[in-house]
């Protein structure tokens, strides 16, 4: 059991880290708050293509002569990192959208806590 | 040219947002002038590429000329053409329509509004026609990112509500993405069709049983099937009208279509369906939101409202259409999908028009003159409504039957009762906004919808009206012509 544990190391902490950026966008009263914790959250994501992708021994996938190109072992997947360049961009992306919505709200109503926000809107 | 076919759609949508800014600086109503064309462009696109995929197979296309799977694919294969149309079409409907109620509600300048609405609807177009899960992903980002945009632009209001909408998507997306990560550690593959031959070849071991799960409850966050709805009725009460009425028909039914694909193509055989008890799920998932949805329509004041909670629980028919697991649940589902979107369209674009030339969209309000004044938009708000409700021969009553019918051949007799309920339910809350319509005295008068410039106003919701009743009496042919090919598996 503590082999299982220990051998998916950073599994268990990319899972950590997941779980805190969902708590933060799902549970937090400020609204800043829920931004930070959707980039927790999309950092999550990301480290998990990426330690998915790790090989022990395994290289940067640039063909080496003397290696050459028959044993995979030697070479990592680069299409994870790939795909998590992307998705970078992506989260770049939303956090801007968000901060844009935040602006506006706080430019009208003066906060970012939900429940004076609720207050405030029923007015 | 057919060759080209999947690309073009994209395109056009793309193109027309890149060319906004230019349009812009030419004339002030370059903006809705280029949207209105763009998405005129794509629907005649989309038309060509369902009559060709119905006529010479699917095309396949490869992006950059690398070979799947490789590179990127698009696929426009019956259901992706039959998507296609759909989207394309109330995407022309709605921006002809829009002009008005834009420069009327809409503070920012119309040339972001109009890119980000044709940047959401490419996005829409890129799900439905890629064959590649991680582009999938990307292009419902796209879509989801333009649409907090577009959403959020009626005031402040409408920004808390799109930004909880954002917090909410992009949950459901980023479980999407992970999904999409467990499934590739499993198979090594993007593409569609290689994901599931390979997944034939593996069986289904636990990570793939994972990343469908993760990949399911994503999409049904974007589909707002109960109870991952909250975020739902917010937006589409304070959005821009012609927000409301382009996104309220197109957003849930792509994810209806991610999620149709995912159990079509995506999962060989029943054995991952089973495994994460997917059909039983929608179907009584979706038979709680028939009921919900209708039940929390009936005491709403505001009819944008009424009709976002209406929204939910027609998600709900198809979730159950889909959850059936029969050949006449499919097409009940399938079917659903293009009439809701009409129906939804016609009821949205009435409430613009109650916004623009009316007295708002409180119900209370409503009384005979809207009848006297806009007899157009009343009559179309009669007929969407009926269609509603399902009374033949509006397109309403067909989707329905096919659904009982499916209900039926599965041999789910508790789901024919529900459905009929529901009938019910929406013959409430419709009549209850019918009779004042048509039964109330008329007071003020209110200015004719027939003043000038409202062409504009009037023919795109009739022409909805007219296509309701058109697609009714036509349901046969489109279930034989364009659904049965969808469902050659069964």
């Amino acid at each position: 059991m503590s082999d299982y544990f220990f051998s998916h190391g950073p599994y268990w902490m990319c899972f950590l880290v997941l779980t805190l950026g969902l708590y933060a966008m799902l549970l937090k009263r400020n609204l800043l708050r829920k931004v930070i914790g959707l980039t927790i959250f999309q950092a999550a994501i990301i480290l998990f293509f990426i330690i998915a992708a790790y090989k022990v021994g395994a290289g940067v996938p640039v063909l080496d002569k003397v290696a050459g190109a028959e044993d995979a072992e030697q070479y990592i997947n680069p299409l994870p990192h790939t795909l998590m360049l992307t998705a970078i961009v992506v989260g770049v992306a939303t956090v801007g959208v968000a901060l844009a919505l935040l602006i506006q709200i706080h430019r009208n109503y003066g906060t970012l806590d939900e429940d004076e926000l609720r207050e405030r809107m029923k007015s | 040219m057919s060759e080209h076919l999947p690309i073009l759609v994209l395109l056009a949508f793309f193109g027309g947002a890149l060319l906004m800014p230019l349009a812009g600086l030419v004339h002030h109503r370059g903006p809705w002038l280029t949207a209105a064309l763009s998405s005129a462009l794509a629907f005649a696109f989309a038309l060509f590429a369902l009559v060709d995929v119905a006529v010479h197979g699917e095309v396949r296309y490869e992006v950059g000329s690398w070979a799947p799977p490789m590179g990127i694919e698009l696929l426009v294969d019956p259901l992706s053409a039959f998507m296609l149309v759909v989207l394309a079409g109330i995407a022309l409907v709605t921006l002809v329509h829009s002009r008005e109620a834009v420069a009327r509600e809409v503070a920012a300048s119309p040339v972001l509004y109009y890119a980000s609405a044709l940047i959401m609807l490419g996005g829409f177009a890129g799900i439905v026609s890629t064959a590649d899960l991680f582009n999938l992903y990307v292009f419902l980002e796209i879509a989801a990112l333009a649409s907090y945009a577009i959403l959020g632009a009626n005031g402040p209001r409408s920004a808390v509500a799109a930004f909880r909408y954002l917090i909410l998507g992009t949950i459901g997306a980023s479980f999407y993405l992970i999904g999409v990560g467990f499934i590739f550690i499993s198979t090594g593959s993007l593409n569609i069709a290689d994901v599931s031959a390979i997944i034939v070849e593996i069986g289904a071991p636990v990570p793939v049983i994972v990343g469908a799960t993760l990949m399911v409850v994503g999409m049904l966050v974007k589909f707002a099937l109960v109870p991952l709805h909250q975020w739902l009725p917010d937006v589409y009460t304070e959005a821009p009208s012609s927000s409301s009425a382009l996104v309220a028909p197109l957003g849930t039914k792509v994810a209806a279509y991610v999620l149709i694909r995912l159990m079509l193509d995506v999962f060989p055989g029943d054995g991952i369906e089973d495994a994460l008890y997917l059909r039983e799920g929608l179907a009584v998932l979706g038979a709680v939101a028939i009921l919900w949805g209708s039940v929390m329509a009936i005491p709403q004041r505001n009819l944008k409202r009424m009709l976002a909670y209406s929204s939910v629980a027609q998600v709900g028919y198809i979730s159950l259409g889909l959850g059936l697991g029969t050949f006449y649940g499919f097409v009940g589902a399938i079917l659903h999908i293009l009439n809701h979107a009409c129906m939804k369209n016609c009821l949205f674009l009435v409430s613009s028009n109650l916004e623009t030339r009316g007295k708002g969209v409180l119900i209370e309000n409503f009384n005979a003159s809207l009848r006297k004044c806009m007899p157009a938009s009343s009559a179309a708000f009669a007929v969407a409504a009926i269609s509603m409700i399902g009374l033949p021969p509006t397109a309403g009553f067909f989707s329905k039957w096919y659904l009982l019918l499916g209900s039926y051949q599965g041999g789910h007799w508790y789901f024919i009762v529900i459905i009929l309920i529901s009938s019910l339910l929406n013959a409430v809350y419709f009549f209850r906004i019918l009779e004042r319509m048509y039964l109330g005295e008329a007071d003020a008068q209110l200015p004719s919808e027939r003043a000038s410039g409202s062409a504009l106003l009037v023919y795109p919701v009739v022409v909805m009206a007219v296509l309701l009743v058109v697609l009714g009496l036509g349901s046969s042919f489109i279930v034989s012509e364009f659904i049965a090919p969808i469902l050659s598996v069964f």
